[in-house]
């Protein structure tokens, strides 16, 4: 199984050891891992503003990218969604079908595709608060939502349980989205900040010591409001719980 | 549909995950004496540029009582819907069901509104067509005109909204008295209503004081619901006795029966349409359900959704004038028929109005409707509006972060945070997008498909600002650092790390 990596913008230039996590994770598996050096975005900051015609050529070079691999995996459910269900700007050619229907969020391709059932080196003894990034929650279906009436179930909680001395945190609100929206952040700045301001708010009051998630974007969010607000909240990708790290 | 004063008016300073008072005990809580806090307006309009929802946001926002008790108010209603949701087994069969009569009915839409005339009219109802506003407004005051009605009596409905008809009546010289309390709290503040359900839902109890203190001689000191209520009913009441003709909206036009049905929890509709000899009733096209099984599907989602109870306080069916009076339905086309021929957007034609869209919406809970600036506000606003007018709206499809909660509480499944990509998309395509949005995506696009350029690009320099992901940086305001914490550099890429401990293993440089 070859697996090509793909590293979001954000993750390559403010969280490379997120990035590293997810490499080392994989190669724990005894998984062939290759990151295409040349890689750059998945085109979301552009469909998400709904200027698909200039997300085109960004969607191309994606596909140039990762096209020879078995599978696409990155820690990131909301570029998933972006690739797996938005990656409409260019001509659905057999190879984008591919690439579409192969990549997955690290999560989902724990849980569903290798279904791994233990991480032994894994111990994080800490109050952990998870949030789920919305496109990974309601789009790709990572775990159940609040606004159904269905089985309840999260595959992040499930791969977070292997992980030796782990205590959740409870939010009143665990489905609210954060307010990062990705270019909403910034076009829309007041609501997107005091929907931030909330959500660490809520995380506060749960008395967790850390927040994890499967998206670094809503943690970047997240953590850029609870800097400015004071409070003492750690932020840490799951991909480096999962890996081993030691706080 | 509306809901009781208590469903509006709770106390802002109450903690939000604190059990919810009783109806009683909430509204005549006394409220901390102090200044009161100044409602904050909506959002400025002017002619048809286009409207500014953030502008309008940030100021609800800045007034935090109101935003806190907006937010707190809102977010209950939708645990209470979720409450209501879990008990019944069903849930989301009945949802399937009622998005499958909504698509059925419409696809064959002019079957079942001919059926509903023979029908209606074999009940001795009188149905009229009209095409958009203005003539729904023309063919009312003809109706009042040929009776003589100076005063007419009318309970909420977003359709009238819609059409402008209580300007066009005042310009008429007949007044128009609104009977449900919230929509009467915002005729009487000359302010259009914030949400579909709970008109008034951001305006705290003070706000209403002040209103009533100047338009019906109320304590302005005195806030307390149950005073406020009873002021209201005592100005209002022999209004109501004098009018001359009721108007209503409609929930629900049962095709085979030829009759309309009516939700409401105050009772005010019922008033409204029994209390004068002449009974009109506004509905829009896409109201129309095919039989009175279907029914039953929609009276389970519907208040259930909205106020999170099993049903309104009253569902009316009204099937024809009573001994001596006369029964009117005006079907409303405005701009209905045209939206259904939209490819992406005429699901959006599902809506039954319940409001559960808005309520778990986190940007309107933070926004007020009344920032949207238009008939309709929230998800459901996000998605018509534009089909309404497109310049002036273009800007609403973005005050959404796409998180899909409004799509999952929708009782009819109204793929509405897709709706609202495809709206982008339709803008961006059709030149509607504001000009700072076009150029940093150009700009952001080609960079971005050029790893050349794009790794020439990031960051080298000392400045914070000059550490962004590109389409921040190409925002000359920086608003990410506002009221957050730009994220810190580290020392080297991703990138970076891997051609340096991984190269040999990778696929090497090609740049
Ligand atoms: S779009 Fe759906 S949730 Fe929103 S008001 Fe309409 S029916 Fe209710």
């Amino acid at each position: 199984m070859k697996v090509g990596l793909f590293v979001p913008c954000y993750v390559d230039m403010f969280h490379p050891e997120t990035g590293i996590a997810t490499l080392e994770l994989l190669e724990r598996f005894g998984l062939s891992v290759e990151y295409p050096v040349d890689q750059t975005c998945c085109g979301q900051p552009m469909t998400n503003t709904g200027c698909e015609r200039e997300a085109a050529k960004t969607e191309e070079l994606f596909v140039r990218n990762f096209e020879k691999y078995d599978y696409v995996v990155t820690p990131s459910g909301s570029c998933t969604n972006q690739v797996r269900n938005n990656m409409t700007a260019i001509d659905q050619t057999d190879a984008v079908k591919h690439v579409r229907s192969r990549t997955y969020e690290l999560v989902e391709f724990l849980h569903d595709v290798l279904k791994i059932d233990a991480f032994p080196w894994a111990e994080f003894p800490h109050r952990v608060a998870l949030h789920n990034n919305c496109n990974t929650l309601r789009n790709l279906r990572i775990a159940s939502m609040s606004e159904r009436r269905e089985e309840s179930f999260s595959k992040p909680k499930a791969l977070l349980k292997m992980v030796r001395g782990i205590e959740f945190a409870d939010l009143t609100r665990p489905d609210e989205c954060c307010g990062f929206g990705g270019t909403f952040s910034v076009f829309e700045e007041g609501v997107s900040a005091k929907m931030g301001q909330d959500k660490v708010t809520d995380q506060l009051k749960s008395g967790a010591e850390y927040v994890t998630s499967s998206d670094s974007s809503c943690m970047m969010h997240q953590e850029g409001c609870a800097r400015r607000m004071g409070a003492n909240l750690k932020y840490i990708h799951i991909a480096q719980i999962l890996n081993g790290a030691r706080a | 549909m509306t809901a009781e004063l208590h469903e509006e008016l709770t106390d802002p300073h109450a903690d939000p995950h604190a059990d919810q008072l009783d109806h009683g005990a909430a509204s005549s809580r006394p409220l901390k004496s102090r200044i009161s806090e100044p409602q904050p307006r909506g959002a400025k309009i002017r002619g048809n540029r286009p409207v500014d929802q953030s502008e309008a946001a940030n100021r609800f926002m800045a007034a935090t009582e109101h935003e806190a008790m907006h937010d707190a108010r809102l977010w209950d209603l939708r645990q209470k819907r979720d409450k209501e949701m879990h008990g019944i087994e069903e849930w989301e069969e009945l949802r399937n069901l009622a998005s499958g009569i909504k698509e059925h009915t419409l696809s064959k839409l002019d079957y079942y509104l001919e059926l509903f005339e023979k029908n209606a009219t074999a009940n001795g109802i009188k149905v009229h067509w009209a095409k958009d506003g203005a003539e729904h407004n023309a063919i009312v005051l003809e109706i009042l005109r040929s009776k003589g009605v100076e005063r007419l009596i009318k309970s909420k409905s977003m359709l009238t909204e819609e059409c402008g008809f209580r300007e066009f009546m005042a310009h008429n010289n007949v007044e128009v008295i609104e009977t449900d309390l919230g929509e009467r709290i915002q005729q009487l503040d000359d302010e259009a209503p914030s949400h579909v359900v709970v008109p008034a839902v951001h305006k705290l109890r003070t706000d209403v004081a002040s209103v009533f203190a100047k338009t019906i001689g109320s304590d302005p000191d005195n806030a307390d619901a149950h005073y406020l209520t009873e002021c209201q009913r005592e100005a209002t009441r022999p209004l109501i006795l004098s009018a001359q003709a009721g108007m209503t909206g409609g929930n629900f036009v049962v095709a085979e029966t030829g009759t309309f049905v009516v939700c409401t929890n105050e009772g005010n509709a019922d008033l409204s349409a029994n209390t004068p000899p002449l009974h009109i009733a506004s509905i829009g096209i896409e109201k129309l359900i095919p039989g009175l099984d279907d029914l039953a599907v929609f009276i389970r989602l519907l208040s259930r959704s909205a106020l999170g109870s099993p049903i309104t306080q009253y569902t009316s069916h009204f099937r024809g004038p009573r001994e001596g009076g006369e029964m009117h339905v005006v079907l409303v086309d405005n701009g209905r028929s045209e939206r259904l021929g939209m490819e992406k957007f005429w699901p959006g034609l599902k809506c039954i109005r319940c409001g559960a869209c808005m309520n778990t919406c986190p940007v309107f809970r933070r926004s007020g409707g009344l920032s949207y600036g238009a008939t309709y506000a929230g998800p459901i606003g996000l998605i018509i509006d534009p089909t309404f007018n497109v310049h002036k709206y273009r800007n609403l499809p973005y005050s959404s972060t796409m998180n899909g909660s409004c799509t999952n509480v929708c009782p009819v499944k109204i793929n509405i945070h897709e709706q609202i990509a495809d709206w982008r998309k339709t803008l961006a395509g059709d030149g509607e997008i504001s000009p700072v949005k076009k150029v940093m995506m150009k700009a952001a696009g080609e960079v971005l498909a050029s790893p050349v350029v794009y790794r020439a690009s990031l960051p080298l320099g000392r400045s914070a600002l000059r550490h962004l992901p590109h389409f921040m940086l190409y925002n000359k305001l920086n608003t990410w650092g506002r009221k957050r914490d730009i994220p810190e550099t580290p020392k080297q890429t991703f990138n970076e790390w891997y051609r340096k401990n991984r190269k040999q293993q990778g696929e090497g440089e090609k740049s």
